[in-house]
């Protein structure tokens, strides 16, 4: 079990005026190697429950147990475990700092007290992970496009060798190609990997296209939990929450309310293409 | 053409709220000596003309030149080369400074870094309160402004309550105070939930048609140029494709080289021609993709 929740809440500013309940009675359960799609409007507590995630936050009331460790346990090291759960924010090029590609992604391993080998070696493998090339190395970060700075972002999070991977919103602001590199690397990282890879997105396209299983939030509590198709079949109960299908989704389902043979399971376009392209060439 | 005639050729043509002729953006990196080491040409010989009142939406990769462009059309960046008139007011000239920024506003991507006072209304009042307009105008025109964006019942509230569509509203609410003829959005949606997008996108387009606003909306979300009058997409500072949204979509394989994309419903579409299917990439919305399917399903 990669991620275990118990009856967890949070509360921001208890006991005075300010107080703000951001997580209500949370139970999730993650499996290792899952690749899990998180959703909700904003401020349905998404950005609370994944900084539960690697203990940069805890729960006021609640237990949670992440990778076997419970993170309430004063003996538990919240070091270690925010190196095997890799957080990547919204906008993590903003964090670059260093003088060179290289060295910024460095940090983290050389924090992590690893010989100079080591860490050298994990910088080569987590760069090339995120396809920049070694002739990049010396570069500053500054120089690099939007969606270039994001992959080295990332990179310095998989130089830590997470066992688990959060991103928030990785490609938001990116162009069409930027948003598709970067999730095609995120794919790649689950597929060869393995790792757990937690995905939180407002585009519910790239969530259909990639996740096994999908948490929705809504006031700070679990909404649906379940497969993409059995997710979104709920079609009006997300859009009340300020959510939606994927397009492909909708034209499926007012194909089926004209009386149309189409499938129910269809999440992406190519899908939807080739179930309708085999349905009219049926029919002639 | 020389500057004189140009500028009395765009002034004939009041229509014309942009009016974009050799436009060039260059800027470069020093080295530690001062020497130049890299040129960088953001504009590229770019000309554009936009008409009042439309509707234009502009698309292009990261790093195409949008956002320059963008700034320039609100006198934020100068051209280095050629002439930007709005509303025939040349950008260069420091003496139009304050007209071009009343007639031209701007609204960028992150709602939390535009709202400044700490009640809704006071943040509204900002700019017509720097044009000097007085105070019981300054009332009508902060009401009228947050009805034109529906945000009325949020007047009396603190911003850091509001979701990012709701902040992002508040900020074209603003704009909308200091009575512009257009407003320029760089990616106003990006950083929003899917409702968040959706009450951002009805809003500008109330305002396009009710009020006659010129918008100039700048995107990475393919669907929100269906609904626009044209569509411009740029790439490495040059206007590359330029036409109706049915124009520009039908032609997916150009674009996709382009690093964009079509929206979903076109997309449908490619990959069912490809599958062998008769069915026109001119589709743009659900609607016409369902009927269009419908169609082909009674065809035997």
């Amino acid at each position: 079990m990669a991620i275990k929740f118990k009856e967890v809440s949070h509360v921001y500013s208890q006991g005075t005026p300010f107080e703000k309940t951001a997580l209500k009675n949370i139970n999730i359960h993650i499996e290792k190697g899952q690749f899990v799609g998180l959703i909700g409007h904003t401020g349905s507590g998404k950005s609370t429950l994944i900084q539960h995630f690697n203990g940069l936050l805890k729960p006021t009331s609640g237990e949670i147990t992440i990778l076997g460790r419970n993170i309430n346990d004063p003996n538990t090291s919240l070091r270690e475990i925010r190196q095997k759960v890799g957080l990547v924010f919204q906008y993590p090029e903003h964090q670059l700092f260093e003088m060179t590609i290289f060295k910024d992604v460095a940090f983290g391993p050389e924090n992590m007290g690893l010989s100079k080998d080591e860490v050298e070696h994990r910088v080569r493998e987590a760069l090339s992970m995120v396809g920049i090339k070694e002739e990049m190395y010396g570069k500053s970060p500054f120089e690099l496009s939007g969606g270039q700075k994001r992959r080295v972002a990332i990179a310095g999070v998989l130089a830590m060798k997470p066992e688990v991977l959060v991103l928030d919103e990785p490609t938001a602001g990116l162009d069409p190609k930027g948003r598709d590199e970067i999730l095609g690397q995120i794919q790649m990282l689950h597929e060869s990997l393995g790792i757990t890879v937690i995905l939180v997105s407002h585009s519910m396209e790239d969530i259909a296209k990639l996740v096994d299983r999908i948490i929705v939030m809504h006031r700070g509590s679990v909404a649906l939990d379940g497969t993409p198709v059995s997710v979104f079949e709920h079609v009006e109960q997300l859009e009340r929450m300020g959510l939606a299908a994927p397009q492909i989704m909708y034209i499926m389902k007012a194909l089926r309310d004209k009386g149309l043979d189409v499938p129910t399971d269809i999440l992406t376009v190519e899908e939807g293409a080739k179930a309708l392209a085999a349905l009219l060439k049926k029919q002639k | 053409m020389s500057y004189e005639a140009f500028i009395t050729k765009a002034g004939e043509h009041m229509e014309h709220i942009v009016t974009g002729k050799g436009l060039v953006y260059e800027y470069f990196t020093q080295n530690e000596k001062g020497e130049i080491e890299n040129r960088f040409r953001a504009l590229d010989d770019l000309n554009i003309e936009i008409e009042k009142g439309q509707f234009v939406v502009i698309l292009g990769h990261n790093g195409s030149g949008k956002s320059t462009l963008a700034k320039h059309m609100n006198a934020i960046l100068h051209p280095t080369g050629g002439t930007l008139l709005i509303k025939g007011m040349d950008t260069k000239d420091e003496r139009n400074l304050w007209h071009i920024r009343q007639n031209a506003g701007m609204v960028f991507q992150n709602p939390d870094n535009q709202i400044i006072a700490a009640i809704v209304e006071e943040d509204v009042a900002f700019g017509p309160e720097n044009l000097g307009v007085k105070p019981e105008k300054i009332r009508k025109r902060v009401n009228e402004a947050l009805a034109a964006v529906q945000m009325t019942e949020y007047m009396t509230h603190s911003p850091n309550l509001l979701s990012g569509g709701q902040k992002q509203r508040i900020a074209i609410a603003g704009v909308m105070a200091m009575r512009p003829e257009c407003i320029i959005l760089d990616e106003p949606t990006a950083m929003l939930d899917p409702v968040g997008r959706k009450e951002v996108m009805e809003t500008i387009h109330r305002l396009n048609k009710e009020e006659n606003i010129t918008i100039i909306h700048i995107t990475h979300y393919m669907e929100e140029a269906i609904h626009a009058d044209r569509v411009v997409v740029m790439d490495h500072g040059k206007i590359v494709m330029d036409g109706t949204p049915r124009e520009i979509f039908s032609q997916v394989e150009t674009l996709k080289n382009l690093g964009l994309d079509v929206p979903q419903v076109t997309e449908l579409a490619y990959y069912m021609q490809k599958q062998g299917i008769d069915i026109s990439t001119e589709i743009l919305t659900i609607e016409e993709m369902v009927d269009a399917i419908w169609q082909l399903s009674l065809k035997k």
